[in-house]
């Protein structure tokens, strides 16, 4: 077969661009950090994970990287689900508007995106403005560098990448099966539970995992609208390569961090090759 | 005949997400033409910040070097990337297959500061053993977004594998072309709107990225992306909200175009 001239180019490309960094990333970790340039030195140390291990600034941040990253995908999923059952059920001429309003913000500059609240959350910002102008609050609220600032910067930042895939599990459920369900005499709260919400499962399950992960590792929006409180890992990561030079430890916590994320993604392709 | 909840629930949920999801940046665009310096209050019509970023020079070098490492990216990524989505979509099983998606898809499901790190891991281990690249530049930037941007290209080219007919170029090949002749006559073609999409989606990635480029370039190549992040962490600037509102009618111009792209052609 003629295949191979497809596949060996762009094997060789993946192998050498994409596994050889990685493999750099696991292998750097078992180095230790020197003054040099580059700053470390080949070896096989386990004091970078010893250390992940036993300060509890690694893994609190982990652990709070999975929690806010869990609830941001929450509220993604309860604000995004309605919304794409929305746009299933618009009118077919105004799907496609409606779709691409989704995707825009998806093209549009992440950091943009997270700027713009700034403006918005700052004590002398336009949030607190209108809350004093309606007399609602008397000082203005703390609303910026804290968790709540976090999880509205994820929610906002990623809800197209839940909206998306809920589209389009949507689109495809057989219509048939919930004329079947009113038809037997189902209410449409109890159709909504029994038919359309199983049936999109697959849906969900790819949505919360396009949240998760990207929402896990995030540096831009814990940096620009969090606080001191709680540091995520992805920028305990980039303090650790920037500002401490410990590019051993930088690599051991990109370790922990996607051997942790392997597991829900093992997970989904599990549910993936089950229901194909 | 289908008979629909009427309800005013879901539509209410959906305005509001997208109040939700647009009110931001259009309050943003609406301060960039404040003259006041503060980016809160209201002083009154203006076009002065426009003015300002158009004189800044830095601000235009950065964009200048955005826009030629998304350039090249996005192209080095289309070339990878279509072949790859066509290895996927078109030639069924071979030993390593698994291997092969799980590498092509890494760098789109895994956060960008890993992806960053390995990318700067590895220029650093070459830098060390043959001595390039010890300035990393443009190029470095271009290629460490290339293999970002190469996952999405193919993506979109498999999927649109799955909608054309695989016996167009079988027939090509019966006929006598060589299975390369036979890619770049027939599926080539029929695969351009997608490859077009998948160029545009790598371009704006690349133009977008904050992260990877961070890690991977020198003290001497600043992207627009550095750059507005290092001054926004300086505080909110008017000029900040001119660029943005620049970016962010520019960009709903290609995302609108590339949604026409995707539509008009698949109507075919």
């Amino acid at each position: 077969m003629n295949r191979a001239i497809f596949i060996a180019p762009v094997f060789a490309w993946l192998l050498a661009a994409i596994a050889m960094p990685f493999a750099l990333i696991l292998a750097i970790s078992f180095g230790e950090a020197t003054q040099g340039a580059p700053p470390f030195d080949w070896g096989f140390s386990l004091a970078s994970y010893r250390l992940l291990l036993s300060d509890d600034l690694y893994l609190g941040a982990l652990a709070n990287a999975a929690r806010i990253a869990g609830t941001s995908t929450l509220i993604c999923l309860l604000v995004g689900y309605p919304m794409a059952l929305a746009i299933v059920r618009a009118r077919p001429q105004h799907r496609a508007l409606l779709l691409f309003l989704v995707m825009l913000p998806f093209w549009t500059s992440f950091l943009i995106r997270v700027y713009a609240w700034m403006g918005l959350l700052r004590p002398t910002g336009l949030v607190n403005a209108a809350l004093a102008e309606f007399g609602l609050v008397d000082a203005p609220l703390q609303l910026i560098a804290n968790e709540f600032a976090v999880h509205l910067g994820i929610v906002y930042a990623y809800l197209p990448f839940m909206v998306l895939p809920l589209y389009a599990t949507l689109e495809k459920l057989d219509a048939r099966l919930l004329e079947a369900a009113y038809d037997l005499g189902a209410e449409p709260r109890r159709a909504f539970w029994r038919v359309t919400f199983p049936l999109s499962l697959p849906g969900v399950a790819a949505g919360a995992l396009l949240v998760f992960i990207p929402a896990s590792g995030e540096f831009v929006i814990p940096d620009l609208l969090g606080g001191p409180d709680s540091p995520m890992i992805g920028r305990v990561l980039w303090f650790e390569f920037f500002q401490n030079r410990d590019w051993p430890m930088a690599c051991a916590l990109a370790t922990a961090l996607a051997a942790l994320l392997a597991v829900p993604l093992l997970l989904f392709d599990r549910l993936r090759s089950a229901t194909t | 005949m289908m008979r629909r909840p009427t309800s005013a629930t879901l539509p209410t949920v959906l305005a509001a997400g997208f109040a939700f999801l647009y009110l931001p940046i259009v309050i943003m665009a609406a301060f960039s033409f404040n003259e006041s310096r503060l980016v809160t209050v209201w002083g009154g019509f203006s076009t002065k910040w426009y003015g300002e970023l158009f004189g800044n020079v830095r601000m235009l070098e950065s964009a200048g070097l955005s826009f030629a490492v998304a350039t090249v990216s996005a192209t080095l990524a289309a070339g990878i990337g279509t072949l790859a989505g066509y290895v996927l979509g078109r030639l069924g099983r071979f030993p390593g297959r698994a291997l092969f998606a799980l590498l092509l898809l890494a760098p789109m499901v895994l956060p960008e500061v890993i992806l960053g790190l390995a990318m700067l891991m590895a220029f650093a281990t070459l830098d060390s053993l043959i001595g390039w690249p010890a300035e990393r530049g443009f190029l470095a930037i271009a290629f460490a977004h290339a293999c970002y941007g190469t996952a999405f290209v193919a993506v979109i080219v498999e999927a649109r594998l799955r909608g054309i007919d695989p016996a167009l170029e079988e027939a090509a090949r019966d006929l006598g072309a060589k299975p390369w002749r036979a890619f770049a006559r027939v599926t080539l073609p029929l695969l351009a709107p997608a490859v077009a999409a998948g160029w545009l989606l790598a371009f704006t990635l690349s133009l977008d990225d904050l992260v990877v480029a961070s890690f991977v370039s020198g003290p001497g190549a600043t992207t627009l992306p550095m750059l507005v992040y290092s001054s926004v962490r300086l505080g909110l600037s008017p000029q900040i909200n001119a660029l943005a509102t620049v970016m962010v009618v520019c960009i709903a111009c290609v995302a609108w175009a590339a949604s026409r792209i995707g539509t008009t052609r698949a109507k075919l």
